[in-house]
């Protein structure tokens, strides 16, 4: 019996909710200044006075601070969603949302949409808004779209993770073509590499839950399935399981879930990777309520990374993916050295 | 007969002692140029500026594909990037001098191939200045002053054309989407500081720190300076309605060629400077007190 941090999974649950509202609310008082807006906080909830400065606050918090932190929250377990179906449909601990070539997808797509609408920006504006994010998503779908046609089917793990390499790497080096055609739209991609969080609204997060809620109950109600994987295809099989239209729907939600944090938040990194091993480390693993909590653990992730990113050198932004990285990557070592006698990676 | 020989061969070593100068570049390498260069390189757009700018444009041989000023270098061999310049290409020209970024990488093969490489990064105003009269010495160009003062002059002119109403405007000038924006501290800034306006971005920043979006909010601008490209999306950036500027339409936009004098701490700097003040001139009209 390995000794889990929490026994319960409500537990661990309930904690991440309760840490992720203390740091939106504290994403409310982080601003350009640093964390000092105790007043706008004050004078949001009423409990002080009003005052010529505090009106417009109280827009920055509504307009800027909230849907950013939320929107950070929500990417984040859309990532930790499809994490945790990546590692569970493909049985394989190192799968992450962006393994079926869809972060090279949406690459691609937004690289796409910046060269069409060099000329027609002006023209059409809210394509620019509209466009960018759909075109992410169209990408990242039909990168899956691709890697499963080129595997021909979704049956073998394995050729649909090497098919997944190759569209990742022929869609890659297209998207280095384009930007060598056209360099000065190498700017604007590096900032959708990097992933940002800068400029998530309230629409954004609008589109981002229309996301989670669908995939998170699909998830759930699907959790059988899940473990049904977990003890490999055949297994699966012999259960009466259907195992390769469940394979598709699975497939389909990860894309979806992965297209839509990507579209809004751009390319952040490992997330998807940390947030499912973290949540295994802490508690006993089960699909249903697993899948869940690494998705809680994904929002909390990138929740407390863009709080970071803008309190460190206030008013100047770090590169949000690079904080998830350092955050997720130091605690998730953390936790693999204190779970030394448990035995491997699982 | 053998006194005449001698003669010569003292004088040719003396012309030879005497010729070549030896310049230390930006990256600390002393550089010695025997003569004056007729097959030059350019791997840096304000640097093929400053050449053209010193009259020299006819001995450029190829350039980097960023370089398009003045019209005659488009025509010329373009030879990658300034961070991926073409090794063999820019060889194969047998250039005499190859004048490249200091961050240039490639230029140690250039170097190795036996090419002279010239490596100066103009950073501000006074840098760019001190890489026209070193540029010039390279060149054996005898007279940079006369660059330097139409570059002051341009700069002059631009600040008279400022209106007495848009002195001490807070400006925030856009350079990435990021949002990167352009400090005090870079040359933009030092630009921006000779017409009298006031950065919303101090120079503690930095040259071109990427900000949090809000800091523009916050700061309320009366002047929001981005690239035309870019304009249609700032007010649909969340919370970004508020910015007073937007909402009063006190912007001034540029295209990707004017940006090109904005942005480059070349000769042509002044010439950026006028641009700007003309923009505040539509901005504030003379007798209309803001």
């Amino acid at each position: 019996m390995r000794d889990y941090v929490y026994q319960r999974p409500v537990v661990l649950g309930l904690l991440l909710c309760t840490a992720t509202v203390a740091l939106v609310l504290t994403g409310m008082l982080a601003g350009s200044t640093g964390l000092d807006d105790w007043h706008a906080l004050g004078a949001l909830l009423g409990l002080m006075p009003a005052d010529a400065d505090s009106g417009m606050l109280a827009q920055i918090v509504w307009q800027i601070r909230m849907p950013r932190s939320i929107g950070a929250w929500l990417a984040g377990a859309l990532l930790g969603l499809a994490g945790a179906l990546a590692q569970a449909v493909f049985r394989n601990p190192l799968a992450d949302p962006y393994l079926l070539g869809s972060a090279s997808g949406a690459s691609l797509g937004v690289c796409l949409a910046l060269v069409a609408m060099d000329g027609s920006l002006v023209a059409m504006p809210w394509l620019a808004r509209l466009g960018l994010t759909g075109a992410a998503f169209v990408g990242a779908i039909l990168a899956v779209a691709m890697t499963a046609a080129l595997a021909s089917g979704m049956a073998q793990t394995l050729r649909l993770l090497l098919a997944g390499v190759v569209v990742a790497v022929v869609l890659g080096a297209a998207t280095s073509l384009v930007l060598q055609m056209y360099p000065h739209l190498l700017q604007s991609m590096q900032g959708f590499m990097l992933g940002s969080t800068a400029f998530v609204g309230w629409d954004s997060c609008a589109l981002m839950l229309a996301a989670l809620l669908p995939g998170l109950g699909l998830a759930m109600v699907l959790g059988r399935w899940l473990d049904g994987l977990a003890l490999g295809e055949q297994t699966a099989a012999s259960l009466g399981l259907p195992v390769q239209p469940m394979r598709w729907i699975l497939i389909i939600t990860l894309a979806l879930a992965t297209g839509a944090a990507v579209a809004h938040t751009g390319l952040i990194a490992f997330v998807g990777l940390a947030a499912p091993h973290i949540t295994r480390r802490m508690v006993r693993w089960g699909s249903r309520h697993g899948v869940l909590l690494a998705s809680l653990m994904g929002g909390l992730l990138l929740v407390a990374a863009d709080l970071l990113a803008r309190v460190v050198i206030a008013p100047r932004e770090l590169p949000v993916g690079v904080l998830t990285a350092l955050i997720g990557g130091a605690y998730l070592l953390w936790l693999m050295r204190r779970h030394k006698q448990g035995g491997g990676v699982s | 007969m053998k006194k005449w020989a001698l003669l010569l061969g003292l004088c040719l070593a003396c012309t030879w002692g005497w010729a070549g100068v030896t310049l230390t570049d930006d990256k600390g390498r002393k550089v010695t140029i025997a003569q004056a260069p007729k097959r030059i390189v350019s791997l840096l757009p304000s640097l093929t500026e400053t050449v053209c700018a010193l009259g020299r444009c006819k001995d450029l041989v190829g350039v980097d594909r960023y370089s398009n000023f003045p019209q005659g270098v488009r025509k010329l061999p373009q030879l990658g990037g300034g961070l991926d310049p073409q090794i063999e290409a820019i060889f194969a020209l047998k250039p005499d001098l190859v004048l490249a970024a200091s961050s240039s990488p490639g230029t140690e093969r250039l170097a190795a191939l036996g090419l002279t490489v010239l490596q100066l990064e103009p950073k501000d105003q006074a840098d760019a200045v001190r890489v026209v009269r070193m540029l010039a010495q390279a060149l054996y160009v005898a007279d940079p002053e006369l660059v330097i003062q139409q570059m002051d002059l341009e700069f002059a002119q631009a600040k008279a054309l400022m209106p007495v109403g848009a002195r001490g405007k807070k400006v925030y000038f856009e350079v990435g989407s990021a949002p990167y924006a352009a400090g005090a501290a870079s040359f933009i800034g030092q630009t921006l500081s000779h017409l009298g306006l006031v950065n919303i971005v101090g120079p503690e920043l930095g040259p071109f720190p990427k900000i949090n979006p809000e800091l523009v909010v916050r700061a309320q601008p009366d002047v929001v300076v981005v690239a035309d490209s870019s304009f249609s999306t700032l007010a649909q950036r969340p919370g970004w309605g508020l910015v007073r500027a937007l909402q009063d339409h006190k912007v001034c936009t540029f295209s990707q060629e004017e940006g090109d004098l904005l942005v480059r701490p070349g000769p042509r700097m002044g010439q950026g400077a006028q641009l700007l003040a003309r923009c505040f001139a539509r901005l504030y009209p003379k007798g209309q007190t803001p």
